[in-house]
């Protein structure tokens, strides 16, 4: 742990100071969990169902009962009718690292490749990376410059030594929507014993998917990408598919992961994936509408502004990430902030790497380029007008930036 | 959760920050330097202002960086205003730290290429002059860090193009 954390915070959130509107964007990093997600939780910490599932009594059997209706509503919603196909994680990072190094570890005699892409989640980077160290081979496909998987390296990269194929769906930082059909359908024609899975963290509520109809066969799911709460994911697992276990502890329904099922947080997730798909296409139409808002308003008012990611129905319906010339992402993340708007950042200045966002420089951006790119996602709780506050306060921002830096336009 | 971790600032860089002092270019100055790159998201132009006897009369400096980079080129032409060459040339990083509260330890580095830009600057001024016996023939570490973040860049571009032929 570093010793920074906690020093001289409060000072810093009084120099702050209270910007008189927020607008709250960075989903990707921790979504503001929807008010009524809330609401539904509350009981469950201490008035119903607040025991554990897997204990032999009234409030176990309840929660028991609760789990169920949360873990078949989320298997319904990704076309699978059993619900015990769900392993219920604390994160959608525990769930990609169960599905790689889970996977891997368990079916290490049926090959030793491992195929990922360029512009996977760190929590796939880092255990395929790990796995490396343990003698797999692992393959990155690489990606054109709206972030779409090279398919025919693909097809080139898996063969009968290739145990597992992870693609991912949506992709976190640029919004691409992967072919995941045809991806599955060129890995499996080459290798018809191998196993997709997908990250599918920011494609779960955000476009349809059916396992069965694309050719998954594991899949990570996480709960607040869509405004339901942190600390809990799941990662659906065909049946007939052997996982090791990489935690040991307190036996839970699904043993493979231990660790008592935390219910308000898996009713939580279960109340936001009831937001989401009860009206999805309105709520679809609704997260592109503002997306598109917010681009065209960036686009159209301040110079020197790249689009990162495709555009249109390719593009994920709550993704926004420009990169804006001549200015150090950080510096904009703090500037936006003042301003009551709050963004993240590819830039290496934001993390405790040097490096910036893997997947910019992947799509083929410069560095300077990523340095200066700004993420944001719209959620069904934005309004119009906050778009508009958005919009108005980002040129100012990006100006007073540029005014500083030393860098400027040719 | 993901690798990007918030970084506490301590109110005096978000006041300089917010307010930069000496913040732009002299016109012809005495001395000007960049260091740094926009390949590590930071870079520090210094630019100053000297009178006859080696005194600084003015400092100012552009950021490509972030908050802190900001913050620690600004408070860096706040302190070297008014002093003697000799004396600016022994400016250290913690002192900048110090004087903006302390930077937490991951952007310690934002102080470094404050001063080694400002000693690159001094360097520059002295190149067709008498060099006085305080300034040292060798780069000292603050200027490395500087070399080390350009050559960054020239290692990350070949590293590019590398990776670029293995694509086609």
């Amino acid at each position: 742990m570093s010793t920074d954390i906690g020093r001289g915070v409060k000072e810093l959130l009084e120099a702050h100071g209270k910007p008189e509107r927020e607008v709250y964007l960075d989903g990707e990093n921790s979504v503001k969990v929807y008010k009524k997600v809330v609401e539904e939780m509350l009981p469950y910490f201490n008035e119903k169902a607040y025991g554990n599932p897997s204990i032999t009594h009234k409030v176990g059997w309840e929660s028991y009962e609760a789990f169920r209706d949360a873990a078949s509503y989320i298997a319904d919603k990704i076309g699978s009718e059993n619900p015990q196909n769900l392993i219920f994680t604390h994160s959608g990072t525990e769930a990609n690292n169960l599905a790689i190094k889970g996977f891997a570890l368990a079916n290490r005699k049926k090959g030793n490749k491992i195929v990922i892409s360029d512009v996977e989640h760190l929590s796939i980077v880092f255990p395929a990376e790990s796995l490396e160290k343990e003698g797999f081979e692992v393959v990155k496909i690489p990606v054109d410059r709206e972030g779409f998987i090279d398919l025919e390296a693909l097809e080139t990269s898996v063969d009968k030594d290739t145990l597992l194929v992870s693609i991912i769906w949506v992709n976190h930082e640029i919004g691409t929507i992967e072919p995941m059909k045809e991806i599955a359908r060129i890995a499996k024609e080459k290798n018809p014993n191998v196993i997709i899975h997908t990250d599918a963290a920011d494609a779960f509520g955000k476009i349809p998917i059916n396992v069965k109809d694309v050719g998954i066969d594991m899949m990570t799911l996480s709960s607040q990408k869509i405004g339901g709460p942190k600390g809990v994911g799941a990662l659906y697992v065909r049946q007939g598919i052997k996982l090791a276990s990489l935690i040991q502890g307190q036996v839970s329904i699904e043993r493979i992961w231990p660790g008592v099922e935390n219910m308000p947080l898996i009713m939580g997730f279960y109340a936001a994936s009831k937001i989401t798909f009860e009206n999805f296409d309105e709520n679809i139409r609704y997260l592109k509408k503002l997306r598109d808002k917010l681009i065209d308003g960036i686009l159209d008012n301040v110079p020197y502004t790249l689009l990162n990611g495709p555009r249109g129905e390719k593009r994920a319906p709550d993704n926004v990430n420009i990169s804006f010339l001549y200015c150090e992402g950080e510096a904009l993340t703090v500037e936006f902030s003042m301003n009551g708007v709050y963004v993240s950042s590819g830039s290496a200045c934001t993390s405790r790497v040097l490096e910036p966002s893997h997947v910019l420089l992947a799509i083929g951006r410069e560095y300077e380029e990523a340095h200066g790119s700004l993420l944001m996602k719209v959620t069904l709780e934005h309004t119009e007008e906050d778009i508009d506050y958005v919009i108005s306060v980002i040129p100012k921002a990006v100006e007073r930036i540029r005014r500083i830096s030393s860098i400027k336009p040719k | 959760m993901s690798s990007r971790i918030p970084l506490p600032y301590g109110p005096k860089v978000i006041e300089l920050f917010r307010n930069p002092k000496n913040l732009g270019r002299i016109e012809n100055p005495d001395a000007y330097s960049l260091a740094g790159s926009p390949a590590c998201g930071d870079m520090i132009a210094i630019y100053l202002k000297i009178s006859r006897d080696e005194v600084i009369e003015k400092a100012t400096f552009e950021s490509y960086g972030c908050a802190a980079n900001i913050a620690a080129a600004s408070m860096l032409t706040e302190l070297v205003k008014g002093k003697h060459l000799k004396d600016a040339w022994n400016l250290t990083w913690k002192e900048i730290s110090d004087a903006l509260g302390g930077l937490p330890a991951i952007k310690f580095h934002c102080g470094i290429l404050a001063v080694g830009a400002l000693r690159r600057a001094i360097r520059e001024y002295y190149k067709d002059k008498l060099k006085p016996d305080w300034l040292p023939s060798d780069l000292t570490k603050a200027e490395k860090q500087a070399l080390e973040e350009e050559k960054l860049l020239e290692k990350l571009a070949k590293e590019k193009q590398a990776y670029l032929k293995i694509k086609e």
